[in-house]
């Protein structure tokens, strides 16, 4: 054997036995550095005659070459055993659980969501949404909503009073959301459309009552608002609220100050299911709203000739309607932010109603 | 109110059903709340006992042959005492629910003798406490039949929940007029044929309070004989609730229910002297005929004689001129009471009574005669007598309202065309009176509607009877564009607001508006124009002057219950003053435990701290951004309300005067207060605070430059007094460049000895974009040299060493 082969076989051996990278570097030096092996060798050519580094001179190429291949493809290698020896000790238990995201946690109050909602609906049909202050007169949430003095229809709204002030006029809590009823013609002038959600406040409390609730009022003033009118918008509304094909609604005469006609509206639903409002089907009539023409009274306290002017007005407990579409048993339960009741009940917050996404997606 | 089917059918001729009748009642607005159609006395039949033998193993128990009228007598055990052969009475057969006992009736054996069946009491069948012995009916008893047929007891009653406008409604009659308009039947005749008298009514009444009383009729019947009512009347009060006394009072009753209007009878010879109608005065008192005694005040109108006040008018009667069975001589009063002055006696009373129910309606002025002249007939033909004439005083007759409508108005409101002929058929069948043949006519009001003012009452009473479902439903006119924006700023602001909290892992709750005047006080209110007259509870009594002691409340209750890590917000209103202006758009929320923003409690990857000031601090910041606050303009500074601890809660400005926020932790005092514990904090901001954007042209957003050169970071660290705010040396670096320098981050503070006394470092990262060309070794010295200079000018700190 040759010395070069001898050199050869004992460099592949090096290469083949090196473990890591600094070994293999280590051999690569030995060889091929300045002072290596196959360099030296390399050297050794310029003192050869022209025949001798004839035949030589591919001999050492040819070595430096293939202990060069060798070399290469040994680092590759180790390289990928390295890698693969570093993602084994870099191995994590993937099962185990992280933080929820706090938009995941977060709810929206079922209230909120439902005045969203309603605001969807009713921005569809070209309505604004009006609010007023909670703290009223009893002009705004009485006379001027044609409640006489000392008429049993006040009797009606166990009213929350504030002391008398100096010139002996007491402020009370909203009963409904109908001073902003008179507010908005006091402010705006027709054609109006608006609907107007909001607290109210009675002294009343069990089950399907609370001391503080929220209602949401709804107005339109022009020159030909009707009934008819006022059907279609209600059963429009019920059918895009309740999320139903189409619902049965009732309309039956009742008594409002503020209207005339005055209507409540009774919706058709199966209550046989516990826990459950089916709407749109079934043999159960469920009072759910009061509507009417807003009384001429009302009409001249707002500033507006009622010969001329026109319209209807609609009331309805939010937090009812919420509880008939999403199956809250207590009202009272909306009130104590329970943060269980909350998670279940509750609405994520990047869950917003939209019509073109569906209400409740 | 309530009547029944039989009752109804004495004033409305009809063929009508049961169902026919409730569903046309509901539709023309008189709202049927509840009806018993007496399904629970159908199981039993009249039965007679053929043979009645002693049980072989019982002393007090008997073994009947029942004919219960199939042919096929029937063995009944049977332990009451008054069971013998030939008793007809009232049988239930196996099957049959007997709700005296609450038992459903098998086939059972009693002491080893089969009984097929069982002869009920009257306590049995829930007639009356009678238990002493079975039904015994009169020989005559059709047997096979149904008893409660036979005995009258199958009669439905009906509740109708009436509205506070139709007085008219209160009365059986009035009810089968609406019936017999909508075309239900026939009204039968209304016409109440007076009674003769003889001589004046020897005690005369003097109206001394003429505006709540605007007529009394008065009359005496002599020589009566009070007993119980014929079981026909009893029965029907029975059926709607009231129970029998004695035949005067029972009128009274009756003709309350059946005409809608309320009498009053005093027993004659307790009355002393003439009875004058007047206002209460300091002193008087009555015992009423619920055994209770009253002090009327002269806010009120009473009846009273020589012996004082016998009578709260037009609510209830005092007992001491009541009638009994020794009643022999009777005073019928009928009279008109101010309905406003009624409905405030009977509430500040606490009186609630038939009578009242109809006088604060307002009854018919023009059935007060008539009224006397009914009850006078009943008590003649129930308890004989005498009477005298009636004497009516103050009444000066009522003025009819004429309402002129134009039938255009029908179609104008409603939205269907009803025909002129059934438009004025409708009124004239409800009682009013038409005048004119033109397209506007002159529409007399009934005395018994006193709530029919204008043309839309009228609209109301033409629809109501034609159908409201004949109106068909037509789309509101629809509009012609695209909707716009139809959201308030505020109204935005607010939603947003929200969604950024909750985004936030905070959940939104809804608080009480009122809170204990405790709670109130701690956070600045508690001022007398804010608490409630009449709370609903003692803790529910002030206006709350921010939202924050409520759900600090709210996170202790939830702590209560185990949970202690809670982050709650709410957006709503709070009460500065009983002004609208006063109440204010809050969003604010807080943080109990370790309940951050990343997560709360403990985890493999690290568990959360207690929240702090700066949970609050952010959270107050991302509620501003949702509204559109200039957040990079906003100060934040200490002094904030006495709620909060002094040294760790902040004030959030724009400019020297916009506060729009404040958040911290909280006193220790405050914590105390409201009764709470444990690491809390919170924040409120004022979204109305939050200045409206500038309304600009277009959508256009400013043109975006974006430089080729590298970005660096600089870090300084500055050693400066323990007063220095981080926030005004971060401002004095940012200021040294304002073209250059982007940002200007602390992260790191240091506090030790080797800085010396009252010192603290603060290490911050400088951002630096070059903008024109990449920066030189020199230009960045330059640049620090500034920074340095700057901090130091605003700071008196020095660079670290």
């Amino acid at each position: 054997m040759s010395d070069l082969e001898t050199l050869e076989q004992s460099l592949l051996s090096d290469i083949a036995s090196a473990v890591d990278e600094q070994a293999i570097e280590a051999v690569r030096v030995a060889a091929l550095g300045k002072k290596g092996s196959v360099s030296e060798m390399l050297k050794t050519l310029g003192a050869m005659s022209p025949e001798e580094r004839q035949t030589k001179g591919p001999a050492i190429n040819g070595l430096k070459n293939r202990v060069t291949d060798a070399l290469s493809a040994r680092k590759s290698e180790l390289r990928d055993v390295a890698i693969n020896a570093r993602l084994i000790a870099e191995k994590v238990d993937v099962t185990l659980p992280v933080r929820q995201s706090p938009a995941e946690r977060g709810r929206i109050h079922p209230i909120s969501q439902v005045i969203d909602e309603i605001a969807a609906i009713f921005g569809d049909l070209g309505f604004a949404i009006a609010e007023g202050p909670d703290v009223e007169t009893d002009h705004y949430n009485f006379t001027a909503l044609n409640f006489p003095e000392g008429h049993p229809a006040r009797e009606m709204h166990d009213t929350f009073f504030f002391p008398p002030d100096q010139n002996g006029e007491r402020k009370l809590l909203r009963t409904h959301t109908s001073p902003v009823q008179i507010r908005t013609m006091e402010t705006q002038k027709p054609p109006i459309r608006i609907v107007i959600p909001g607290k109210t406040y009675r002294q009343d409390s069990d089950a399907t009552h609370s001391p503080m609730f929220h209602q949401v009022e709804g107005l339109v003033i022009d020159k030909t608002a009707n009934i008819a009118n006022m059907k279609w918008v209600l059963e429009e509304f019920c059918k895009a609220f309740f999320e139903v094909p189409s619902v049965k609604m009732r309309f039956r005469p009742s008594f409002f100050p503020f209207t005339e006609p005055s209507l409540e509206v009774d919706i058709q639903c199966d209550r046989s299911r516990p826990g459950e409002v089916r709407f749109g089907e079934g043999n159960d009539w469920m009072e759910i709203l009061g509507c009417g023409m807003v009384h001429p009274n009302v009409l001249r306290h707002g500033g507006l000739d009622p010969d001329e002017y026109q319209g209807f007005a609609w009331g309805m407990g939010i937090d009812r309607i919420a509880m008939l579409k999403y199956g809250m048993p207590d009202l009272r339960a909306f009130f104590d932010a329970d943060v269980r009741w909350l998670q279940h009940y509750g609405f994520r917050p990047l869950d917003m109603p939209t019509l073109f996404g569906g209400l409740s997606a | 109110m309530k009547f029944t089917l039989s009752w109804l059918k004495d004033h409305l001729d009809t063929d009508a059903t049961l169902d026919q009748i409730v569903e046309r009642l509901t539709s023309i607005g008189l709202e049927v709340e509840s009806v018993d159609d007496k399904a629970a006395l159908k199981p039993f039949v009249i039965a007679k006992v053929l043979t009645a033998e002693r049980h072989p193993d019982a002393d007090k128990l008997q073994v009947l042959t029942v004919d219960t009228g199939d042919g096929k007598p029937v063995q009944v055990v049977c332990g009451a005492p008054n069971a013998r052969a030939g008793l007809v009475g009232a049988f239930a057969a196996p099957g049959a629910y007997v709700p005296g006992i609450d038992v459903t009736l098998s086939v059972g054996k009693i002491r080893g003798v089969e009984s097929h069946g069982m002869m009920c009491s009257e306590r049995e069948l829930q007639l009356s406490d009678e238990h002493n012995g079975i039904i015994d009916l009169p020989a005559d008893a059709p047997v096979g039949t149904s008893f409660a047929a036979y005995a009258h007891l199958d009669d439905p009653m009906i509740e109708i929940n009436l509205t506070p406008n139709r007085p008219d409604a209160t009365s059986v009659h009035g009810i089968a007029r609406d019936l017999a308009a909508s075309g239900l039947g026939t009204l039968k005749g209304d016409a109440v044929t007076p009674v003769a008298g003889e001589g004046d009514c020897p005690v005369k009444v003097s109206i001394e309070a003429p505006e709540l009383c605007p007529g009394f009729a008065l009359r005496l019947v002599r020589g009566v004989k009070n007993g119980p009512s014929p079981k026909w009347m009893q029965q029907r009060l029975l059926a709607i609730g009231l129970r029998p006394i004695n035949a005067l009072v029972d009128i009274t009753n009756y003709v309350t229910f059946d005409r809608g209007r309320p009498l009053h009878v005093f027993d004659a010879r307790k009355v002393a002297g003439n009875l004058v109608v007047r206002r209460g005065r300091e002193g008087d008192k009555v015992m009423a005929l619920d055994g209770r005694e009253y002090a009327p005040t002269t806010e009120m109108c009473v009846i009273a004689d020589d012996n004082g006040v016998e009578s709260i008018a037009g609510i209830m009667g005092g007992e001491h001129s009541g009638c009994d069975e020794n009643t022999t001589d009777v005073l019928i009063e009928s009279a008109l009471w101010d309905p406003i002055t009624t409905a405030r006696t009977g509430r500040t009373l606490g009186i609630i009574t038939d009578a009242r129910y109809r006088f604060e309606r307002g009854v018919d002025p023009e059935f007060m005669v008539p009224g006397v002249e009914l009850a006078t007939k009943l008590v003649l033909e129930l308890c004989g007598g005498q009477p005298t004439k009636t004497d009516v005083v103050g009444y000066a007759g009522h003025k009819a309202k004429v309402v002129s409508l134009p039938l255009s108005e029908i179609k104008r409101l409603t939205g269907i065309e009803v025909a002129k002929a059934e438009s004025l058929d409708i009124l004239t069948r409800l009682g009013f009176g038409v005048n004119g043949s033109s397209d506007v006519v002159d529409v007399t009001v009934p005395s018994w509607r006193p709530d029919v003012d204008g043309k839309a009452d009228l609209v109301e009473e033409v629809m109501r009877i034609h159908g409201v479902d004949n109106i068909a439903p037509q789309p509101l006119g629809a509009h012609d564009a695209v909707n716009g924006k139809i959201l308030t700023t505020l109204q935005i602001r607010t939603r947003s607001a929200r969604r950024a909290l909750a985004v936030r892992g905070m959940m939104e709750a809804v608080t009480w508006s009122f809170i204990p005047a405790k709670h109130a006080e701690l956070f600045g209110g508690g001022q007398p124009s804010l608490k409630l007259s009449n709370p609903i509870a003692a803790d529910m009594s002030d206006m709350r002057p921010s939202l924050l002691p409520g759900l600090i409340a709210a996170a202790q209750r939830n702590a209560d219950r185990g949970v202690g890590d809670v982050a709650l917000f709410e957006v709503s209103g709070t009460y500065e003053s009983d002004t609208a202006e006063g109440q204010r758009r809050v969003a604010a929320g807080v943080r109990r435990g370790t309940a951050k923003l990343e997560g709360s409690g403990r985890s493999w990857s690290g568990n959360a701290g207690n929240v702090g000031v700066f949970d609050a601090k952010a959270d107050a910041i991302a509620a501003l951004e949702a509204c559109g606050a200039p957040v990079d303009r906003l100060q934040i500074e200490t002094g904030s309300p006495e709620w909060y601890h002094p040294g760790r809660s902040g004030v959030i400005k724009l400019g020297p005067k916009v506060v729009l926020g404040t958040f911290g932790e909280f006193h220790p005092r405050t914590l105390e207060g409201l009764d709470v514990s444990g690491p809390l904090c919170g924040f409120e901001v004022y979204v109305d605070a939050v200045p409206e954007p500038k309304a600009k042209p277009t959508k256009t957003k400013p043109r975006l430059d974006l430089s080729a050169f590298q970005a660096v970071k600089r870090d300084f660290a500055f050693v400066v007094d323990k007063a220095v705010e981080a926030g005004t040396l971060t401002r004095a670096a940012l200021a040294a460049d304002k073209k250059l320098i982007t940002a200007v981050s602390v992260f790191d503070i240091f506090e030790g000895a080797s800085l010396g006394e009252g010192k603290k470092s603060v290490a911050i990262e400088v951002s630096i974009q070059p903008v024109e060309k990449t920066l030189t070794d020199q230009d960045f010295e330059a640049l620090a040299a500034r920074i340095v200079e700057n901090v130091k000018k605003q700071t008196g700190g020095a660079l670290r060493s």
